[in-house]
């Protein structure tokens, strides 16, 4: 058996703890969750504004920091529901691959509904 | 009066960290648009999400810094001083209220991405699909600050806080 020593072993230098953790694919239900729970981040936000508008008292009640009014209380349910959606989704989603390009279109979908409800002259149509 | 209390809160939330958001945006996209597994070498890809998680964090970050220093901060101090222009003008009909909704699409959409492609890493270069809802929702995120910066810069012309 030859005697090799240290010197002689090649060493690879690129290959590094994270390309062996990168072998293992993450499956793209992970993005769809975290793409989808942005969508209905911004949908909610459109949908409370709207009905706020229309609904006084839920207006008065979404007042969390009065000075500011009610957008603090808008913002704050909508960054509940985004997070509470994403951890839904991440739990169901996490090891399955979904169709993206379905869970994307939706997402802009309830963007763009965000935007329509967030806007004032759709908003002014109401209150 | 540049440097009163409330035109410093005013300017740090928009001429500071509003102006960092978008002008970061140019260099966030061109590492999402670079990130093709044929381009680039197993190195490059590695420094190349590097780059782009820290800077997608560094972007969130920011953002969520812009929309609760607005928010918070700054808002009030209109709703104090301009109380009767607000309430009857178009400056809070159309302007002061798309730009404080708006506003807060921005840290989600930015926050997303940066989770994203932290996750990913360089398993994005071969996930195309993935990379283009990236790059989407990124940009929706440039146009809700700009429009929400470009309206605030309006705002602040009309009606400067102290």
């Amino acid at each position: 058996m030859a005697n090799v020593s240290h010197e002689e072993i090649p060493v690879k230098t690129d290959i590094l703890l994270e390309d062996i953790q990168q072998e293992r694919k993450i499956p793209n239900g992970e993005a769809g969750a975290a793409i989808l729970a942005a969508g209905i981040g911004c949908l909610t936000m459109g949908l409370l504004t709207a009905v706020a508008a229309i609904w006084g008292s839920l207006h008065t009640f979404l007042q969390f920091y009065p000075p500011a009014g009610s957008i603090t209380g808008i913002t704050i349910v909508m960054v509940i529901a985004w997070l509470a959606s994403w951890f839904v989704l991440y739990r169901f989603w996490k090891d399955k691959q979904v169709n993206l390009i379905k869970v994307f279109v939706l997402t802009l979908a309830f963007i763009l509904l965000g935007v329509v409800g967030i806007f004032p002259p759709f908003i002014h149509l109401f209150a | 009066m540049l440097f009163s209390s409330g035109a410093l809160l005013a300017d740090i939330h928009g001429l500071v960290f509003g102006a960092i958001f978008l002008l970061a945006y140019s260099g966030g996209m061109v590492g999402l648009l670079d990130l093709h597994a044929s381009w680039e070498t197993r190195k490059g890809r590695r420094a190349l999400t590097k780059q782009l998680v820290i800077g997608t964090w560094a972007m969130a970050v920011v953002a969520w810094l812009t929309v609760l220093i607005g928010t918070y901060l700054v808002y009030p101090l209109y709703r104090t001083e301009f109380q009767s222009v607000l309430s009857s003008s178009f400056w809070n009909t159309f302007s002061m209220a798309l730009k404080t909704h708006i506003g807060w699409f921005t840290p989600i959409l930015a926050t997303t991405v940066a989770v994203v492609i932290w996750r990913y890493k360089t398993q994005l270069t071969e996930e195309k699909h993935i990379r283009y809802a990236l790059e989407v929702l990124f940009t929706l995120a440039f146009l809700a600050a700009g429009i929400a910066g470009l309206l605030g810069a309006l705002t602040t012309k009309a009606l400067p806080v102290y």
